[in-house]
């Protein structure tokens, strides 16, 4: 098995990738998700995930409370919102800004273990940053109503600039724009984008490296004269910062943010996506948090009805069987797809839709060698340039 | 004066004795080996040396300054490399990846963010990593994982690995432990040739074979202490040593 990296796939690989991320909603119409509101989420959660993988599937320390450094980002958002400008280039600046901060504090400490203890220590910040939010700190984010705008907030920044104040509640926007419906979009894309961009010079970089040796062996790290701390530190930090993006995003596009943002299920949401692209992997991610938003779209708009006029087909003694089994997986219930999803994923491609990826493109280049030199010897494996 | 010298070292595992008043003097450019049988103290030695642990009693100078008390990462930074009895590499990555990281080590420092620019992108070090691994014989397999690579080429490239860094001492923990009798010397071979640079190496091992064949200087241990040291020809006949080693069976 070989890796190369060449700069020219690597550019290659962001040219498409751009123009897949800019073309979603084109190409996502048929199947019912090319409509801005979800859009925005397969950006703004696969930059959640991207930033999760440079943590995780580089240097190998899973972290189980990302989602505070995503609740952080948006409370700090609204918070710039409130008191600055509406326009999103601050709000996305302090969300950042906070949220790398707050992962500096919180990896510090966490970081002083590995394993299963770094994974907890990571959960029970998480928490206690949920706990703060929902009770403690109510002054600061309005506790279990959530933080929203309201009709009197000062916006000094605007309130400078002369920016017009509207009737009812302004809505967020760039210079102007309005971070609504396809703008807001494409301003999730193109930071996607850069995030993706970032990702990718990070991977291919000495620093990348590094973190790959983390995870492959910190004994010999160390015996090597490689500190490892700081590195696992500024990754951590740079995965915080990551989600801090995303949760400033989520706030730009809904300018409201809640306590539930921070609780442990959208940790282990951000994991789900990562394992289930493929750890470690460049599209992986962006593939699972896409797929896992479209799932959660569809699945849990299901109701009863739609499902009677699905399975009308049926005869009717045979309908009401499966409609009542099915309805357990899809509405409220739809996690339980997902958990199905995930368990097949992880006991059949354990390196996730990537790996699946690979092994169909290896699979179908396998047959076409094999059809293409009938003259017999062995020949050369054919090299199958991974996706990542 | 050596480049390396331990002073009345003296470490305990509880009641256990584990090194005691441990006196050694390593001399630049020597290939000296620490024998002795199971239980003598060399492996803890060697931790002591390079920071694993830390001795209760007595100092480890290297070049003038002491080691102790700093972490592994700053003992390889002074010129320390060492090599495992079970071979450390990386093994998710490939060769080239693993002696490239050394020599960035090398380079760059304990820590440095290097993010901008592209790892291939790297001549020099790339040019120092290709040479030492075709030293080594594993050049043509620069770009395969290490995992999947042979335990003899294991060794290898954790070798290539010490050298890429150019230390100024080489500590070897039992470089031919389970190998089999043709990779043990082509061990030997290769580090007779790496033997042509300026670096002083301490060998731990049990393979007399490999001793004999290697080492300018030897010192036994048993018991935690060093019972003898001399040349490999006087240590032969040494019945000190034959004593403590091998129960009075002559070598």
């Amino acid at each position: 098995m070989t890796k190369v990296y060449s700069k020219k796939n690597d550019m290659l690989l962001m040219v498409i990738f751009t123009i897949v991320v800019l073309t979603m909603p084109i190409w996502l119409a048929p199947i019912g998700a090319g409509y801005p509101d979800l859009v925005q989420k397969f950006a703004i959660y696969g930059i959640f995930a991207i930033g999760f993988n440079i943590l995780f599937g580089l240097t190998g320390y899973l972290s189980f409370g990302h989602a505070a450094f995503l609740g952080v980002g948006s409370y700090t958002a609204v918070w710039c919102f409130k008191l600055l400008s509406m326009n999103v280039i601050p709000a996305v600046l302090f969300g950042v800004l906070t949220s790398g901060v707050l992962a500096f504090l919180i990896g510090y400490v966490a970081l002083r273990r590995s394993g299963i203890y770094f994974s907890i220590l990571t959960l029970a910040f998480a928490q206690m940053c949920y706990n703060l939010a929902y009770s403690v700190l109510t002054p600061i984010t309005n506790g279990e109503t959530g933080l929203s705008l309201v009709k009197d907030d000062p916006r000094f920044l605007d309130g400078m600039l002369g920016v017009q104040v509207v009737e009812g509640l302004p809505s967020t926007s760039l210079f102007g724009l309005k971070m609504s419906g396809y703008p807001g979009f494409y301003f999730c894309a193109v930071l996607l984008i850069i995030a993706f961009f970032i990702a990718l010079k990070l991977n291919r970089s000495p620093f990348g490296m590094m973190l790959k040796a983390v995870k492959s062996n910190q004994n010999r790290m160390n015996f090597t004269g490689l500190n490892t701390k700081p590195y696992t530190l500024a990754a951590f930090v740079i995965s915080g910062m990551y989600a801090g993006l995303a949760g400033a995003l989520l706030a730009v596009t809904d300018p409201l943010a809640g306590a539930e943002r921070m609780q442990w299920t959208a940790s282990g949401e951000v994991v789900l996506m990562t394992i289930l692209g493929g750890a470690g992997t460049l599209i992986g991610p962006v593939l699972g948090a896409g797929l896992i938003k479209y799932f959660e779209n569809i699945f849990s708009a299901f109701n009863e009805s739609t499902l009677h006029s699905i399975f009308a087909f049926l005869p009717d003694w045979v309908e009401g069987g499966v409609v009542w089994s099915v309805s357990h997986f899809v509405g409220e219930g739809w996690h339980l797809t997902l958990g199905a999803m995930f368990m097949i994923i992880i006991i059949f491609l354990p390196g996730g839709l990537v790996e699946g990826a690979n092994k169909i493109k290896s699979w179908v280049m396998n047959r076409n060698s094999k059809t293409s030199d009938d003259s017999g010897g062995s020949g050369a494996a054919p090299q199958t340039s991974s996706v990542e | 004066m050596g480049i390396l010298q331990i002073q009345n070292l003296g470490k305990r595992f509880g009641g256990l004795k584990a090194l005691d008043e441990v006196n050694l003097d390593f001399q630049e450019g020597q290939v000296h080996a620490i024998i002795g049988p199971n239980g003598a103290g060399k492996s803890t030695l060697l931790n002591c040396i390079v920071g694993r642990l830390n001795p209760d009693v007595g100092t480890v100078m290297f070049n003038g300054n002491s080691l102790l008390g700093k972490k592994p990462h700053e003992i390889n930074q002074e010129g320390i490399a060492r090599v495992f009895q079970t071979p450390e590499i990386f093994g998710d990555l490939t060769l080239i990846e693993n002696t490239m990281i050394p020599a960035f080590a090398r380079r760059d420092g304990a820590f440095k963010v290097n993010a901008w620019s592209r790892v291939d992108g790297q001549a020099e070090i790339r040019e120092s990593s290709e040479h030492i691994l075709e030293e080594v014989g594993l050049l043509e397999k620069r770009n395969v994982i290490a995992n999947t690579l042979s335990r003899g080429d294991k060794r290898r490239l954790e070798l290539a690995m010490c050298l890429v860094q150019e230390p100024k001492l080489l500590l070897l923990d039992e470089p031919t432990a389970g190998m089999s009798r043709a990779d043990t010397n082509n061990t030997i071979e290769l580090l007779k040739k790496i033997g042509e640079r300026e670096i002083t190496k301490v060998i731990i091992e049990h393979d007399m074979h490999v001793v004999f064949s290697l080492a300018d200087r030897i010192s036994v241990m048993a018991q935690g202490t060093v019972i003898a040291e001399d040349k490999p020809e006087n240590i032969k006949g040494n019945p000190v040593v034959q004593e403590a080693y091998l129960g009075g069976a002559h070598l």
